[in-house]
């Protein structure tokens, strides 16, 4: 990987922590936003001659409020500007920076951060996306793709919201506990796609990407303990350490993702499978049923599975028709339609997912499951078709070599495998 | 004597520690029970997973009632505690210095056991 790979996963990693802060000194978003960037560049010149930092967000944090410090003394006029080289050293001072910092403010200032772009003033579209590109730094194709929609939609999404929050009053004071919890919902579903940002990972990033998940998980167990009686934030934090626990088998040596049914379950994490099925207990005895919830409660189900074959896929399908009754969509019906085709065979899926075709004209993982579902049903010219739809929409490297075995294992089944020159294999 | 030795840490430093950091304190932890072990001195030991997953049940009223989370909101929580075979307090404290140098900050009780059962739970 090389150094500016390097630098842009660590900064995106280290920027919700790192803005956070640097709204607590500032209190004003816009401050915070450009001491961060500032930080960034500095970064960029500092990191590569002399090394990563020990502690990233830390370096951040404090370049970013002298720059900041700085700026607004030129402003005043009221200083001589310090020596450029007192920043760009900081690199030296590292381990002193790291402990001047107070460590146990980071995570109040991530929620002050977090409240604030959920401000009430913005639809909850807007919140979440300036949530994602604030907190988490996430481009705006990144967010477009987690939502469903084109870029240039998300951009002026984004841009209106930074717009709104900049005319209002940001909120320092924490908020009251039912405004708190009016916003959890929105919060929790923000720090899920965070989750997913770190999850859906592939590749050479993946190392570098993963920390989002624990940061999510971070951010969520928080949540929980501001809101201990709150199920849906067991649900979350029960889902998100449910499926992270899988991280380790889910890709094999070259980066190519590996199926649920077929990972080693060895390398699954197994405390953190402990506490998600923990928690779900605790959240399920509240009868209070939501999607965390729901999707946890799936999760647990694959989890408990020693063997793919073990897997209770009736009553995951019932669960997936519950979470599409809470929250109807294609893509939980498509998620259902997999569920189907393990109980009742490959036809019944085919025919649930057909009338989902418009919806999902550009969606990645239908064009997959289609394609598979046509494999196994023996239609091996429809089957590729679907494939070949899938590897356009793919989102990344992996989902598309993945989906080129799949071509690769037709191609085997058309045609005696010997005649196959390698060379010729898509 | 028997002794229970109570670790509390703030649970917020304990888990953000990041992997690496996480299993350098483990394998110290374990080296330092390791004398205790050898000696057939060392009884069971516990880890407690984060004070999110605790339920309590409050009896101090009718009906007793199911509260989420841990008894008691402290700045440390209890994250985890060894039963040990000590000749003296002394000897008990000197063990709980050991698992000190390991990590940082926190706090370990030491409390004699008026009644021990080991239990049947297989290993």
């Amino acid at each position: 990987m090389t150094d500016i790979a390097w630098i842009d996963a660590a900064l995106t990693s280290a920027r919700p922590r790192a803005v956070s802060a640097l709204l607590r000194y500032f209190r004003n978003l816009d401050s915070a936003e450009e001491a961060f960037q500032n930080a960034c560049l500095k970064a960029l010149d500092s990191w590569p001659r002399n090394g990563p930092p020990r502690d990233p967000a830390a370096w951040l944090i404090m370049v970013g409020r002298n720059v900041g410090i700085d700026a607004a003394r030129r402003q005043a006029k009221q200083q001589v500007l310090p020596d450029e080289d007192a920043l760009s050293d900081l690199g030296d001072a590292e381990a002193e920076i790291a402990d001047r910092l107070d460590e146990s403010h980071y995570r109040d200032d991530i929620l002050r951060l977090l409240f604030i772009c959920c401000h009430p003033e913005l639809p909850e579209t807007q919140q979440i996306a300036l949530a994602l590109r604030i907190v988490s730094g996430l481009s705006v194709p990144q967010i477009a793709r987690a939502f469903l929609v084109g870029e240039s939609a998300m951009e002026q999404r984004i841009t209106r919201a930074k717009a709104r929050i900049a005319k209002a009053d940001v909120p320092f004071e924490t908020p009251g506990a039912p405004e708190r919890a009016e916003r959890l919902g929105v919060v929790a579903r923000m720090i899920y796609l965070v989750f997913n940002e770190g999850y859906s990972a592939t590749g050479g990033e993946l190392p570098l990407r993963a920390p989002l998940c624990d940061e999510a998980i971070r951010l969520a167990r928080l949540l929980l303990r501001l809101f201990q009686t709150e199920p849906e934030i067991m649900g979350l934090l029960a889902l998100m350490l449910l499926q992270h626990a899988r991280s380790a088998a889910r890709f094999d040596e070259d980066g190519a993702i590996i199926l649920l049914e077929d990972q080693d379950r060895a390398l699954w994490n197994r405390p953190m499978i402990a506490e998600g099925l923990a928690l779900i207990d605790k959240a399920l005895r509240h009868r209070q049923p939501g999607p965390y919830q729901v999707q946890a409660a799936i999760a647990a189900l694959h989890a408990r599975a020693g063997r793919p074959e073990d897997t209770d896929w009736a009553q995951i399908e019932l669960l997936y028709g519950t979470l599409e009754r809470l929250v109807p969509s294609p893509v939980i019906t498509l998620n259902r339609a997999v569920a189907v085709s393990k109980v009742q065979g490959p036809e019944a899926a085919l025919a649930m997912i057909e009338p989902l075709a418009k919806d999902l004209a550009g969606y990645f993982y239908f064009f997959g499951v289609k394609g598979a579902l046509l494999q196994q049903l023996g239609r091996n010219d429809e089957a590729r078709t679907a494939f070949d739809r899938a590897i356009a929409l793919a989102n990344n490297a992996a989902e598309a070599a993945h989906i080129r075995t799949h071509l690769d294992r037709l191609q085997k089944d058309s045609a005696p495998a010997d005649s196959t020159p390698a060379a010729e294999k898509v | 004597m028997l002794y229970a030795v109570l670790c509390y840490n703030s649970e917020d430093s304990v888990f953000s520690w990041s992997k690496q950091e996480e299993e350098a304190v483990m394998s110290k932890l374990i080296a330092a029970q390791e004398k205790m072990a050898k000696a057939g001195r060392l009884g069971p030991v516990a880890r407690l997973m984060p004070t999110t997953a605790a339920t309590t049940l409050r009896k101090d009223r009718e009906p007793a009632v199911v509260i989420d989370g841990p008894f008691a909101e402290t700045k440390e929580q209890l994250l985890g505690f060894y039963v040990v075979d000590c000749a003296s307090l002394e000897e008990a404290l000197d063990f709980a210095r050991e698992l000190g140098k390991a990590n940082p900050g926190g706090a370990y009780e030491v409390r004699p056991l008026a009644v021990f059962r080991p239990g049947t739970l297989a290993q």
